[in-house]
């Protein structure tokens, strides 16, 4: 059950993204090794387990009851004064479309990528990248009190928002302030939810981010926020106003909280560059977190079957440089990279405007047709009547 | 100097992510800071359920030859 001294390509990272790549690379012959520093995969979540439809098209992964708990219709956005949006699930293309289990998820992606061919090395630690005259070849591992190193033509950095493999291969993953949130939820029950829609609550009671709810059912929802770092002014924020939210909530004041979860979450625009001789970085370690929505599954699943398959090609090709790799680079791109650049600007925009200014908007949007909600009518429906609030915009639209 | 209160942490890693110089380390509940941090503060505001203090220590140093 020890690894290997010596695989293919090596995964760090045993997320969504990690073992959609090793998956996708194992499948089509290469010989991988997915490398998990916690001792159970999934496990504890750290995440709203919100997920949109999308990716059951772009992957081959099935809804399964396991973790396919609760399927939305829409997603309901309400501004400062209480008026909202609905956005229906199936027109939107939208981050949520179903409310998930994530550590059920986790080990089901994990379990298709050992059915597919990988080895998985659960509690087990990359502590370091080898290298051979400066160029990645493989990785050194923590395992029960043991150090080894493990030979790999590739390395897939697919550690999530934490990214040490890509700070240690030397790619630039700093965030500003303005790009990263502070994040904090509550699973909580004894609720009574409409579980058709998920909530989202924009203003001054999440300064730079948003409350959700995602409900599980109609007694089960998880209960978090986001909030971003440069509107923070002191510790425990998340905290603070998530739990006033709460209590000023009369569907959540007499829940109970069954487990609480938090993290950092990156609302950037993704990296330059993911790739570099001999290592592809994948999901939230590549910053491809959507910016608007703080969503990262859909789009870590989505590029990790790009980045699995271009492994495969740089295997059979024998040539893991910078320039083939680019096929990932391009792969993912074409996919991910349009809506990830406008969603920035919008983030941008919204964390601009204060309560009143979102109210407008709201108001403005609950107008447009629901067929319409396309970012572009949205922006030229504001345009209209509130020509102020979408200057900086004029070329989006 | 940062100050962790293991009490409050959940050992998340959103300090990890937010730290410009890499300097904090997580393994499921263990959290250690190496000398590369710079004290600035990031992971404070990072920090969802405020388990970490920045202690400013610079300049408030008792010279070895008055303690
Ligand atoms: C509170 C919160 C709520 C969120 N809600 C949503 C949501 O509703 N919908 C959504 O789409 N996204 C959400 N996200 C974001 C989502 O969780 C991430 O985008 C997603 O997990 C990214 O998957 P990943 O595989 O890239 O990284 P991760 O899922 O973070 O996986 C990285 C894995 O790498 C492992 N690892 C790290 N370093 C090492 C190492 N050195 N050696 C070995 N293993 C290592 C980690 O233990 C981890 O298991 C949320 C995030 C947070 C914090």
């Amino acid at each position: 059950m020890f690894p290997k001294d010596s695989y293919d390509v090596v995964v760090v990272g045993g997320g969504p993204s990690g073992s959609t790549s090793a998956r996708y690379a194992a499948r089509n012959g290469a010989d991988v090794l997915l490398v998990e520093k916690r001792q159970e995969i999934g496990s504890p979540v750290r995440c709203g387990e919100g997920v949109s439809m999308e990716i059951f098209k772009h992957v081959d992964i099935k809804p399964d009851s396991s973790w396919f708990v609760n399927q939305v219709t829409g997603a309901r956005i309400f501004g400062p004064s209480g008026k909202f949006i609905l956005i229906d699930a199936k027109k939107a293309g939208d981050e949520v479309g179903a409310v998930i289990e994530r550590d059920n998820f986790d080990k089901y992606l994990a379990a298709e990528a050992a059915r597919d061919g990988a080895e998985i090395a659960t509690k087990t630690s990359v502590v370091s990248l080898l290298r051979d005259g400066g160029e990645v070849c493989g990785v050194r591992i923590r395992r029960m009190g043991e150090e080894r190193d493990i030979a790999a033509k590739l390395v897939i950095g697919a550690d999530g928002f934490e990214s040490q493999v890509a700070r240690w291969a030397g790619f630039n993953t700093n965030l500003k302030t303005r790009d990263t949130t502070s994040n904090l939820q509550y699973r909580m029950t004894n609720l009574d939810l409409d579980p058709r829609f998920t909530d989202f609550y924009i203003g001054s009671v999440a300064p730079g981010g948003y409350v959700w709810i995602f409900p599980k059912s109609r007694d089960v929802a998880n209960v978090g926020i986001g909030l971003l770092l440069s509107k923070i002014k002191g510790p425990s924020e998340a905290k603070d106003y998530l739990d006033g939210f709460i209590a000023s909530d009369p569907r959540l004041k007499n829940a109970s909280i069954m487990e609480t979860v938090s993290g950092g979450v990156s609302v950037s625009a993704p990296l330059d560059k993911v790739t570099a001789d001999r290592i592809m970085l994948v999901g939230d370690a590549a910053r491809m977190i959507d910016p608007l929505t703080g969503g990262g599954i859909s789009n870590g699943v989505i590029a990790g079957k790009v980045c699995g398959e271009v492994a495969v090609e740089a295997v059979r090709a024998k040539d893991f440089s910078v320039e083939f790799l680019q096929r990932y680079e391009k792969g993912w791109r074409e996919l991910l990279e349009e809506k990830l650049y406008r969603d920035y600007m919008a983030k941008e925009k919204l964390v601009s405007l204060d309560d009143e200014a979102l109210d407008k908007l709201i108001e403005v949007m609950s107008a447009v047709p629901l067929e319409n909600l396309s970012t572009k009518e949205i922006l030229g429906a504001i345009r209209k009547k509130y020509p102020e609030l979408v200057k900086e915009f004029e070329d989006l639209i | 100097m940062i100050e962790l209160n293991d009490d409050k942490c959940m050992h998340c890693g959103a300090c990890v992510g937010a730290c410009p110089a890499n300097a904090i380390y997580l393994n499921e509940v263990i959290l250690d800071f190496n000398d590369d941090c710079t004290d600035c503060g990031l992971c404070v505001k990072a920090c969802p359920v405020g388990a970490l203090t920045l202690i400013r220590t610079r300049g408030l140093k008792v010279p070895a030859a008055t303690a």
